[in-house]
């Protein structure tokens, strides 16, 4: 899935995280993740994000998480709203999704 | 028979109150994609509720999501992706007629199909919203066997007859056709949400209310109002123990091979037996009145 | 050879015995009408911090009744490192966010030591990271006043904010613009120091009564603008809830209580300073009323709630060391059965009678709780000190039953661990943990859990619980820590239970 433009996901209220997608210049994938939990879950957040964009088959773009002490279930949905959003794609698939 | 006295009312797109509402043990939980959803959020609140779906914590306990109409932009892509969550219930707002339920259906049954899981296990309830609805309700509580339950709807409804909400006056009809329908249609019937959640004593009284009517149980918008319900819901202890003696009763004459169950000498039929089997069941769940 | 030769003659060994040198030669202020009557008020604060002859390397102390609201800690320490001193340890009965300040002032070596029974905020923030030489001393209520009587802590001036008082000093908190209720903490200092420097935004005429802090133990008063803010009290810690969680946590806590054999005409009780514990009291009215019975005394941090069931009859006295709200306060000066009591009454292990030792139930709050039952109130699950232990480890060691309410997990952080960050309470002292997702008793409490098990209450393992936080979060990475220590938690007798550790930059 190609990011084609920038686009924001989720809030910063506690258990949620905030998710912005943008494409990047040099075609290369950038993942920055701040965490109020960083020290006890930064490498689990690190993994469930890099899943969550493999499955979508996200290869160049810079994602930034801002992260409030999310559980993965909501990092997931917040880093495919907003992959989804930055990709224009209206019709989801959702095996790609679970 | 399972007990659904309390539906909890989630926004789908608040991510704290979905990771922890699953505490607060309701008999369902019913994710919103509708009115709690603006329409900037639609597709965010979507794959929130579908990851909260697949989430352990909500195994134990009965999932509902009332997806937008059909007619929307948004109706079917909610129910793409709530039944493939495997969400328990869906539940269609709006319902006006039988043809409402009937075209819900036949895409549950494409989605069941194209996503690999049993054909009717994705059960429905409708909420009635409108004049027509409400004239209608005994077809669309008839319309499918995947009917569980339908609901009232108070906002929407009150403002099709051109009045408010107020003593509950405003309801009255609607309340009586809608439960009728239910009973007739041996489905769950439930009642509309009471929105001031800091009027614990106005609640209570509505709960009196239609309980008494005789729904089974009621559409709740705030986690406290769930404590208050179920305790009102309890029987008290004499109610207990009388459907004990009941229940007992009708097993000696089981046992006995008896067509007729008799206590304390006074002859007992199915619905008096029936009425002890719910009365245990809630006070198994809940205890007794406080 | 006149009488008194005669005497030391006859008497070498009272030799040492001066003739009489007039009626005013030991107090010269009775001469002068003038000091006579003020000699007690200093004209600043810097003019009683130079008569008290303050010198580097000395001991001061503070109170914190007005919580989030105190405007004296700061203040004068401001002002003893305008003035130049340094190398002073901090003795205060504990700190908050309010007092990030203090950052400055212990880069600057104004401050190099610190007792408190907690820290808030970017303080306790700079600490945790390393900004002090010495480790904190962090104590408990009760067990600050044990240092003090052991003599480790010698205060050499306290200098205690008070809501009101006369010119000689004698002061109470339940009067003034800025009352504040209880004066609990104050009046030890009061007791130990040597000397005792009281600042007030209220002078009011001669004897002011009620006394909590007697002209005997006063040195010097100094009016200042404003010694606090009463409406920020209970800004943090003492919050009244309407989180369905919290409520829920609260609800359970009550089973908890009516069933666990100690719910008994004339029980005794204290709810801690957390939301859940708070709310607790709101239940607690109905069953009481239910079962018609009512409690002998309320214990420890006073609250609204609590003054409510008082009010009704169902509270007989309350014993008041921290009055968490202006309804406490104001109790604590309406109502005769609503008794100011020092920390050494309340809580101090080697005192000759507290209140604590009494106390049947006591709800106390957790920030993490392991599988053995030991509490942490101290440290958050990142390493970093953000809490206080109070009178936590206090009640919990003397109180029939202990009960410790938190939700099961905090956003994505786990309360229910492997092994706390950080000890301040032993789970020796624990009896029930309450949480949104189960009830566990201690082992070592079978008689309880044999009770609430009869009354139908779901009673989990306290593995399970734990178990069933990882499963919602994922497992916490263990924190990394360096060798340097910044923390000694001093448990209420004064050994040392554990140490906090400097977290890994």
């Amino acid at each position: 899935m190609q990011i084609l433009k920038q686009a924001i996901a989720g809030t910063l209220e506690s258990s949620d995280l905030m998710v912005k997608v943008a494409p990047s210049a040099d075609d290369a994938l950038e993942v920055i993740v701040h965490s109020e939990v960083i020290k006890q879950f930064g490498a689990q957040i690190r993994k469930v994000v890099d899943d969550t964009l493999r499955q979508l088959d996200v290869r160049a773009g810079s994602i930034v998480i801002e992260d409030k002490g999310a559980l993965d279930c909501v990092i997931r949905a917040r880093v495919q709203t907003a992959v989804l959003r930055a990709a224009d794609a209206s019709q989801p698939n959702w095996e790609k999704l679970s | 028979m399972k007990l659904r006295r309390s539906m909890l009312f989630l926004p789908g797109a608040n991510a704290a109150m979905l990771s922890t509402a699953f505490v607060y043990k309701p008999d369902s939980i019913m994710f919103d994609l509708e009115d709690a959803v603006s329409l900037r959020e639609k597709d965010a609140a979507r794959l929130l509720v579908f990851h909260a779906l697949q989430n352990p914590a909500y195994r134990d306990i009965e999932t509902v999501v009332r997806i937008n109409p059909l007619n929307t932009p948004f109706g079917l892509d909610d129910l793409e992706a709530v039944v493939r969550a495997g969400v328990d219930v869906v539940r269609l707002p709006k319902t006006d007629s039988a043809e409402d339920v009937w075209q819900l259906e036949k895409e549950v049954e494409r989605i069941e199909r194209a996503g690999g899981r049993e054909v009717g296990s994705t059960r429905l309830m409708a909420a009635i919203e409108s004049a027509s609805g409400v004239v209608n309700a005994l077809s669309i509580a008839k319309a499918s066997p995947r009917l569980i339950g339908i609901a009232l709807a108070g906002f929407d409804y009150v403002m099709d007859m051109q009045t408010e909400r107020g003593d509950g006056t405003e309801l009255f009809y609607a309340r009586c056709a809608v439960l009728h329908a239910a009973r007739a249609a041996g489905i769950d019937a439930f009642d509309v949400v009471y929105s001031d959640v800091n009027d614990e004593e106005g609640f209570l009284r509505e709960v009196e209310l239609i309980k008494r009517l005789g729904f089974n149980g009621k559409s709740l918008i705030n986690p406290r109002q769930i404590e208050l319900l179920h305790n009102a819901y309890a029987p008290t202890e004499e109610e207990v123990e009388y459907a004990g003696r009941v229940i007992a009763a009708a097993e000696a004459a089981e046992r006995d091979g008896l067509g007729v169950i008799a206590l304390n000498g006074k002859m007992i039929d199915a619905p008096i037996v029936n009425h002890a089997r719910r009365t245990l069941q809630r006070a198994q769940a809940s205890g007794t009145r406080q | 050879m006149n009488a008194l030769e005669q005497l030391h003659g006859q008497f070498p060994d009272l030799a040492h015995l001066r003739p009489f040198a007039g009626a005013h030669a030991a107090s010269p202020h009775l001469a002068d009408p003038e000091r006579k009557a003020h000699r007690k008020l200093a004209a600043s604060l810097e003019d009683a911090i130079a008569k008290t002859g303050l010198k580097n390397g000395m001991t001061i102390s503070f109170h914190h009744a007005f919580r989030e609201g105190d405007k004296v800690i700061n203040l004068v320490v401001d002002t003893l490192a305008r003035l130049g001193l340094r190398d002073l340890t901090l003795a205060t009965s504990s700190l908050l966010n309010v007092n990030a300040p203090l950052i400055e002032h212990i880069k600057n070596g104004v401050i190099t030591q610190i007792y408190t029974s907690g820290m808030r905020g970017k303080l306790a923030e700079a600490i945790s990271n390393g900004l002090m030489e010495r480790p904190v001393q962090i104590h408990s209520h009760g067990g600050r006043v044990h240092l003090l009587q052991s003599g480790e802590l010698n205060i050499d001036v306290a200098f205690l904010g008070v809501p009101c008082c006369d010119e000689f000093g004698n002061a109470n908190g339940a009067h003034g613009k800025s009352r504040c209720g209880s004066l609990g903490y104050a009046k030890v200092d009061a007791q130990f120091a040597r000397q005792v420097v009281l600042l007030t935004d209220e002078i009011v005429g001669f004897p002011n009564v009620p006394v909590s802090i007697s002209q005997d133990r006063v040195d010097y008063i100094v009016k200042i603008d404003e010694v606090g803010d009463p409406s920020r009290i209970s800004v943090g810690a003492a919050r009244v809830t309407s989180n369905p969680r919290e409520l829920m946590i609260a609800r359970f806590a009550c089973d908890v209580i009516e069933h666990s054999g100690y719910f008994n005409q004339g029980f005794s009780l204290q709810t801690g300073s957390g939301a859940a514990s708070t709310a607790a009291t709101r239940f607690l009215e109905h069953r009481m009323l239910k079962k018609g019975i009512t409690a002998s005394y309320a214990l420890g941090g006073i609250t609204g709630s609590i003054v409510d069931l008082h009010k009704k009859g169902l509270i007989e006295t309350l014993i008041d060391t921290q009055s968490f709200d202006t309804v406490a306060a104001e109790s604590l000066a309406e109502s005769p059965r609503h008794l100011e009591v020092s920390t050494n009454e309340y809580a101090n292990p080697s005192s000759k009678g507290t209140y604590c030792d009494r106390v049947d139930v006591v709800i106390l709050s957790a920030l993490e709780i392991d599988c053995d039952f030991n509490v942490n109130v101290i440290t958050g699950s990142d390493g970093v000190m953000r809490g206080a232990s109070g009178g936590h480890c206090d009640v919990a060691a003397a109180s029939n039953l202990t009960i410790v309410v938190a939700p099961l997990i905090r956003s994505r952080i786990p309360t229910v661990v492997r092994r706390v960050t950080t000890i301040v309470t032993p789970g020796e002292s624990i009896d029930v943990l309450v949480t949104d997702h189960g009830i566990a008793v201690n082992p070592a409490r079978p008689e309880v859990a044999e009770r609430l098990r009869a009354a139908g209450l779901p009673l989990m393992d306290i593995d399970a619980l734990y178990q069933r936080a990882v499963s919602l979060t994922g497992e916490p990475q263990p924190i990394a820590f360096t060798d340097k220590i910044v923390g000694v938690i001093r448990y209420r007798d004064g050994s040392v239970i554990d140490v906090v550790r400097q977290v890994q930059p």
